[in-house]
């Protein structure tokens, strides 16, 4: 029990401070793609290598790849967008992975891998969560300078000597190995409720970058430990209790945050510099020069 | 900026038959001007002449198929500091959870990369900039929470906090109201009179007199460069607005790079 409540205070943290670069980023759907289509590969890797870190790290890390990769060069190759892409990519890697499970007469049951089982953490469990936020939180921290400029502007990063797909990259690697992380807490379904759960509720409350990521990481770990707390009185899944809490405390931050909460805006009259907003956007006829650029230029 | 008030004269912006294309098709052909630092310019051109595409090149933004950028300056200044590019205001993402000191903070970087600390004196040149672009007082607000005006200040001040030379600014006057409009017109000319070198794209022809010193008129290719009093003429504008822009090879205007295959 002291170790489950150790591993939901470790994920916690590492997920929330992750997931607010997800939140930045705007990735929260194809962390959810990339977390579903963990499973096939956590399935492969164990089948290949047996039931190892490593294994599971390598197999994850796989399809994720396969994921991520493979809907860019459908999406550059074909008429397919993206997201459509990927869509049918994971969907197609998660039954996959359901079947292979089946097949392969795994132990461990479908529906840990799914909803999570932080009851049942073993001491190496534990020490994967403790390496994985012991090696990307401070490996975020130490690059945040260059991340954040590349999440605010890429291009304008660049020109000042960062490297924004570098960046990107690191990103996508730190995603992959928190979502490991909290595959044992909250599986590959409910995994993404965790990381960006506790983002969007700091968003909600401050407009400074490192409160939003300090902020994500210490609401992750109040929630993750939460919601097991109270799973442990109610018998509720432990998974499903956590994510009930953090995405019921950021339903309620939605409707009562003192900054960006709806009261506020119902109780609040728009700000002056808001008023002038809307002024100059009606003298100036924005929608007209938008419509301008996008025509042809005039030619004789 | 207080390296730059004295003996700037001779620094200049040297741009030498620069081509710039998106998917073989050129933007900005074979342009060659060479930009006294001091002048406060006006790119002007119709849609699709290649004005943003200029101002990226020179931010470095682009990479170009031929031709050089060149800064002459007199300080070796390290190249990404010297130019600050200033996005068009729609293309900002304004819920960034940023304010207008963290803005400035970024313009830093030139100077600090990943893991240098950020010292008193980047305060320093921070606070100096929130301060030369009057915004002290609006120096915790959100990004967000600016007016249009204001916006377009914050991110010169970020350009300020980077020590930046050459300013690039993507149609900066667009959706001010008239106030607005006088005030940043002031503040870029007061830029540039400190000796570093202002270029904004811009399309109203009306205006242009009021906000700048020289005038740049583009369309694919330069058609020409100076003084406001003296390019401002019926000619040149009928020459931009009505020359075809460019858009790939035509029998009756033969370019170098097509013979070689």
């Amino acid at each position: 029990m002291k170790r489950a409540f150790l591993a939901c205070a470790v994920i916690g943290f590492t997920n929330g401070f992750v997931g607010a670069f997800i939140l930045l980023r705007r990735l929260a759907l194809l962390t959810d793609a990339l977390s579903h289509s963990l499973l096939p590969g956590i399935v492969i890797g164990i089948l290949l290598f047996g039931l190892s870190p490593l294994s599971l790290f390598a197999g994850a890390l796989m399809s994720a790849l396969f994921v991520a990769v493979g809907g860019q060069v459908i999406a550059r190759s074909s008429r397919i967008k993206d997201e459509t892409a990927i869509g049918v990519l994971y969907t197609f890697a998660f039954a996959l992975g359901i079947t292979l499970h089946k097949a392969s007469h795994i132990q461990k049951p479908l529906e840990d891998y799914l909803f999570g089982n932080i009851l049942g953490t073993s001491n190496d469990d534990l020490w994967i969560c403790l390496a994985i936020g012991i090696i990307t939180v401070p490996v975020l921290t130490l690059l945040q300078r260059p991340i954040l400029l590349s999440l605010f502007e890429p291009d304008v990063a660049r020109t000042q000597g960062v490297n924004p797909y570098l960046m990107q990259i690191l990103l996508m690697v730190s995603i992959v190995f928190s979502m490991i992380a909290s595959l044992q807490a909250a599986g590959v379904v409910l995994a993404v409720g965790l990381m960006i759960g506790p983002a969007a509720i700091v968003y909600l409350y401050t407009d400074s970058y490192q409160r939003l990521l300090w902020g994500s990481a210490i609401v992750g770990l109040v929630g993750s430990v939460g919601g097991l707390y109270i799973s442990y009185w109610t018998s509720v899944p432990p998974g499903a209790c956590i994510v009930l809490l953090i995405s019921g405390a950021f339903l309620a931050s939605l409707v009562l945050s003192p900054r960006y909460g709806w009261i506020r805006s119902l109780l609040h009259k728009k700000h002056l510099h808001e008023e002038s907003l809307a002024r100059w956007q009606s003298t100036a006829p924005h929608t007209e020069k938008k419509a301008e650029h996008d025509s042809k230029p005039p030619q004789t | 900026m207080n390296t730059s008030s004295h003996n700037c004269i001779d620094h200049h912006l040297q741009i030498k038959n620069l081509t710039v294309s998106y998917n073989r098709v050129p933007a900005v052909h074979h342009l060659s001007v060479q930009i006294d630092c001091g002048a406060c310019v006006a790119v002007i051109g119709p849609n699709g002449a290649g004005k943003t595409t200029l101002l990226k090149a020179v931010a470095r933004l682009l990479p170009f198929e031929t031709g050089e950028i060149n800064f002459h300056s007199h300080a070796g200044h390290d190249h990404s500091s010297v130019f600050a590019y200033l996005p068009q205001r729609e293309k900002v993402d304004w819920d960034f959870p940023l304010t207008v000191r963290g803005l400035a903070e970024l313009g830093r970087y030139s100077q600090l990369g990943w893991r240098k600390p950020f010292t008193a004196r980047d305060e320093e040149k921070v606070t100096e900039a929130l301060h030369t672009m009057g915004l002290c007082d609006l120096a915790d607000r959100q990004i967000k929470a600016l007016s249009g005006g204001q916006q377009q200040r914050a991110f010169l001040a970020r350009a300020l906090a980077q020590e930046a030379h050459v300013f690039l600014l993507d149609e900066p006057f667009t959706g001010l109201d008239v106030t607005s409009q006088v005030a940043l017109g002031r503040t870029i000319k007061s830029l540039a009179e400190k000796g570093n070198l202002v270029m904004a794209a811009h399309h109203d022809l009306d205006n242009v007199h009021k906000f700048y010193s020289h005038i740049l008129f583009i369309n694919g290719e330069l058609i020409d460069y100076g003084p406001v009093a003296k390019v401002h003429t019926p000619e040149n504008i009928k020459r931009t607005y009505n020359t075809p822009v460019f858009s790939g090879p035509h029998p009756s205007h033969p370019h170098h790079h097509h013979d070689v295959s």
